[in-house]
């Protein structure tokens, strides 16, 4: 394979060792190609440990604006010998590989077809540094400073952004300044440079920000009025927590230093449920973050919450399950255990964004929902959106909008009303009216409670109350079909009977992949789902496609069980395309199962 | 089935400082079986808040699931009610307070409840110290699913089956000491005169107010044999209380008393009083609670009475700094940061 004169498309993975600082190292590589005005993609493959395992970070770089992670290392740079063999392993053929060759490496190590790179950093770092703690940071500025003579990168780029985030401790930027210039240094002197693949300056970023998901979704749950957040620490939500905490210190601190949101880490992830609903049930909007562990421990309070009818907004932040072993990857595997948590007959919305802009207007919409709709909402990100920084179109919120509270009725309200129910229709749409706790002396209060009460909000055992309450739930249901947000539809420029859905962090591979496809001749149209309940643009898409490719994380091709059950939809003509290695899923991986599958059909 | 209870009530009814009738604090007409300790309790609720002049709607009922969780229907009809799940009435409250915190919680919960499926959420909230009536309806065995041993069931209680238990009991007035409980009592369904006086000083104080009651459970645990029925608990209580055994007995009022009382001023200005008869006892230090607590046990008694309080350590609402203001109050202004910060948090990520 050819790699001459490739412009900004390509991509770098760096093995590292987790714990020894290289992550902002590797951010500032990431940053660097985004200051220059090119697209770039960052992931993190990251272990359960804190100090000692391999990690590794791949950043794609892409003129084209892909921002789904890309089958293919050209340029690996590697700092850990624990993983060498396999790094080695994972470049392309005539790619490079960039290693530390202070110490030699074996020869039977070594690729014909690629092209190694050896930058002795750790000795230049003994002869530079005598403190053994900035001997090993200072080796991750040295790659980065290699890495800006072998790929064009700007060294003033750098330098200014090594001076913004040492801002706060000046003392710290010329030495990693240094550091860089070291590794600058040795390229000009002994390596080939620049590489046939390297960065050249572009206006292709426009006004899009870098962030990671479960930072916008904190950020959605400031904006959305949160101010009750319960969680219990699980990887990968609980920077979700942490993030709602930072901004809050941040935006919601009186001049009298008292606070405007009350956060708790709660002793396991049923109190954290437990706190978010009774919080919503007293009339201020709570949260809780979770991954699909803590999902299933909430699933009691799940039903509860849906029978009684209280709001509560939970962030999902998927991951691959359960226990040990897989729990820093990525995966798409809890759509059906949320869409029916608990126990009788439940089921919940859920929303499915697939940028940090959109975890950022989901999360709002989901707390207007969970209002509105009195019902858990779900919001289901993923590790992959959730920890990893992506680039996205700026937060945008509007000074004039209003904050959908749902029904909830005051005194004035109350004293207007002839009689309350708690449980009546008044409107026809399956939503009943609300009274918060201390609202008024005489009028307005209920128990609430599980499976059976009569409107009015009167225990019942009764078979036709509990009956009716059901078919009540049921037209809320269908309600929330038309409240949720609409999906997202493309048309193939070439008419075609064929479609593929796709939601969440499959998004970005699956609309490249569309491209692949179509360049090969296989047209695709696109629905991007954003909700659960599917709504009436979901059935029509299905309706009017002949073959459907549902490309999803997870083994069971679980967002197709919900379609054939939701929609009642033959099973052959949905055909699942399934990446669950616990790695984001990848164009090229789509692209060759549905070649593979066409020409299975077509063959057969 | 649901019940109503007729709403004629005598006309002349003595009301209370703000124009209500006990009536007022009633609720609907209990399903427990006839004799349950739990009504007893539900009426001692009634007869509180009645005279401590609580406007009904300020309070919210909180419960978990058992017989005692059943009761929130049975008093104050004015009041909003949350009957969540098994165990965990504590979280539930925890949120409910941290959305305003101007509310009294009175939370009730069972040994099953609390002692078993509920023993988390229920150490947490000590642990927490939220502004919170705690009271556990304690009966010993599990009612509402006939009859088995809880972990509160002393050792060697014998059930109505027959069957001796075989394990320790879980002693909750000592382990919410242990924990830092910052109001911890024990008392007896059946001895009203305490009970009121108690639960007044509970929803008083600004802190977790745990409240340990003998229930007796008239069906299932109150057999012969049993440690938890009324003959045995009235039994043992009588015969300590003229030998050895000393209720402490508690009220709130003004008066200083001589003799065998000790008044135990509040930071308001209000006073407890308190028969005081166990003499190496003192209810502001919690390893005298413990001494006097381990010593009752050892001799076969039952220790009640306000045991401890403290009204020095911080409520939740306290550590976490929340706003004076309930947070369910604070409108758009309080809570969203606008437009114009959001196009500033979008500078610092480019």
């Amino acid at each position: 394979m050819s790699h001459t004169s490739r412009t900004n498309d390509f991509v770098v993975r760096f093995a590292n060792v987790n714990g020894t600082g290289s992550a902002s190292a590797n951010l500032l590589f990431a940053k660097s190609i985004y200051r220059m005005g090119v697209p770039v993609s960052p992931k993190n493959i990251f272990p359960s440990n804190i100090q000692g395992l391999p990690t590794w970070y791949e950043v794609r770089v892409s003129e084209q604006g892909y921002l789904g992670r890309r089958d293919g290392v050209d340029l690996c740079v590697t700092v850990n010998p624990q993983s060498l063999v396999e790094d080695i392993r994972s470049v392309v053929p005539g790619g490079y590989l960039m290693y530390d060759s202070t110490k030699p490496l074996h020869e039977e190590m070594l690729r014909e077809d690629i092209t190694f790179l050896g930058i002795p950093m750790m000795q230049i770092c003994t002869a530079e540094y005598q403190d053994p703690r900035q001997r090993l940071l200072f080796k991750n500025m040295v790659y980065v400073g290699a890495l800006s003579a072998l790929l064009n990168i700007e060294f003033g780029v750098l330098e200014q952004l090594v001076s913004e985030q040492f801002a706060s401790k000046a003392k710290l930027i010329p030495p990693n300044i240094k550091a860089m210039q070291l590794g600058v240094d040795y390229v000009r002197e002994h390596l080939p440079h620049p590489l046939p693949f390297g960065v050249e300056r572009r206006d292709l970023i426009g006004d899009r920000v870098i962030i990671d998901g479960n930072s916008a979704c904190a950020l959605g749950a400031v904006y959305a009025g949160a101010t009750v957040a319960a969680w219990y620490p699980i990887t990968p939500s609980t920077s979700v927590a942490e993030a709602f905490d930072s901004y809050c210190s941040e935006l919601r601190v009186r001049p009298d230093g008292t606070r405007n949101y009350a956060i708790v880490q709660a002793e396991d992830e049923l109190a954290a449920i437990g706190m978010a609903i009774g919080a919503n049930w007293n009339g201020a909007r709570a949260f809780t973050a979770t991954s699909g562990p803590g999902v299933s421990l909430m699933n009691e309070f799940l039903g509860l919450a849906y029978f009684a009818e209280i709001p509560v907004v939970l962030i999902d932040v998927q991951r691959v399950g359960p226990s040990t072993g897989m729990p820093t990857r990525t995966q798409q595997s809890d759509l059906t255990l949320a869409a029916y948590a608990s126990h009788g007959d439940t089921k919940h919305p859920m929303l499915f964004p697939s940028t940090p802009t959109e975890c950022f207007d989901l999360t709002v919409a989901a707390f207007d929902l969970a209002d509105r709709l009195q019902t858990p909402i779900m919001v289901m990100t993923d590790l992959d959106l959730g920890m990893n920084d992506h680039l996205t179109a700026p937060f945008h919120w509007d000074d004039t909008r209003s904050l959908d509270l749902g029904k909830v009725l005051t005194a004035e309200d109350l004293d207007a009303l002839p009689k309350y129910g708690r449980y009546l229709d008044t409107d026809g749409d399956g939503i009943p009216y609300r009274t918060i706790p201390g609202t008024h002396p005489t009028k307005g209060a209920y128990v609430a409670r599980g499976t059976s009460r009569t409107r009015m909000g009167v225990y019942t055992e009764k078979s036709e109350d509990y009956q009716d309450n059901m078919e009540r739930l049921t037209l809320k249901w269908t309600t929330a079909q038309s409240l949720v947000p609409a999906a997202e539809i493309h048309h193939s420029a070439v008419p075609t009977r064929d479609g593929m859905l796709y939601f969440g962090t499959t998004t970005q591979a699956a609309m490249e992949a569309a491209d692949l496809l179509a360049a090969q001749g296989q047209p695709l149209d696109q629905c991007r789902l954003r909700a659960f309940p599917f709504g009436a643009d979901v059935a029509a898409f299905v309706e009017t496609h002949d073959r459907i490719f549902v490309v999803e994380q997870n083994r069971d091709g679980q967002m197709r069980q919900l379609l054939i059950a939701e929609l009642g939809i033959d099973p052959h003509r949905l055909v699942s395309v399934l990446n669950f290695d616990g790695k984001p899923i990848t164009a090229d991986f789509i692209t060759k199962s549905i070649t593979r599958s066409v020409t299975r059909s077509t063959t057969a | 089935m649901s019940y109503v209870k007729p709403a004629f009530r005598h006309p002349e009814l003595p009301r209370n400082e703000l124009g209500y009738t006990k009536h007022d604090y009633e609720g609907g007409l209990s399903t427990l079986c006839a004799g349950c300790g739990h009504d007893s309790i539900s009426a001692a609720i009634v007869q509180a808040c009645f005279e401590m002049n609580i406007e009904p709607h300020k309070v919210a009922k909180m419960s978990g699931i058992g017989c005692s969780s059943k009761t929130p229907a049975y008093y104050l009809g004015h009041s909003h009610g949350f009957n969540s799940v098994h165990g965990r009435m504590p979280s539930v409250t925890t949120g409910a307070y941290l959305a305003n915190r101007d509310l009294i919680y009175l939370g009730v919960s069972g040994d099953g409840d609390t002692a078993s499926i509920g023993m988390g959420q229920f150490v947490h909230a000590v642990r927490r110290n939220l502004n919170m009536v705690y009271i556990v309806m304690n009966n010993g065995c599990y009612g509402l699913t006939k009859g088995q041993d809880s972990a509160t069931a002393d050792v060697g209680s014998v059930s109505k089956a027959g069957s001796v238990n075989p394990f320790d009991a879980i002693d909750l007035a000592g382990l919410a000491l242990e924990l830092g409980g910052t109001f911890v009592a024990q008392s007896f369904s059946g001895d009203k005169h305490q009970l009121v006086p108690l639960l007044k000083a509970a929803m008083h104080h600004k802190g977790f107010s745990f409240i340990n009651v003998l229930s007796p459970c008239v069906t299932f645990n109150n057999n012969a044999g049993s440690t938890k029925s009324y003959d045995w608990v009235r039994d043992h209580m009588e015969a300590t209380a003229t030998i050895d055994l000393v209720p402490l007995r508690t009220e709130i009022t003004t008066a200083y008393d001589d003799g065998a009382h000790q008044s135990v001023e509040l930071h308001d200005g209000s006073t407890i009083v308190l028969e005081k008869l166990a003499h190496d006892w003192n209810p502001r230090d919690r390893n005298s609670a413990v001494r006097a607590l381990h010593a009752a046990r050892d001799e076969g008694r039952i220790l009640t009475g306000l045991l401890y309080m403290d009204e020095d350590r911080p409520n939740l609402h306290e550590i976490l700094h929340t706003t004076s203001e309930p947070l369910n109050k604070l409108t758009h202004v309080d809570l969203i940061p606008g437009a114009s910060a959001l196009e500033k948090i979008n500078a610092g990520l480019r």
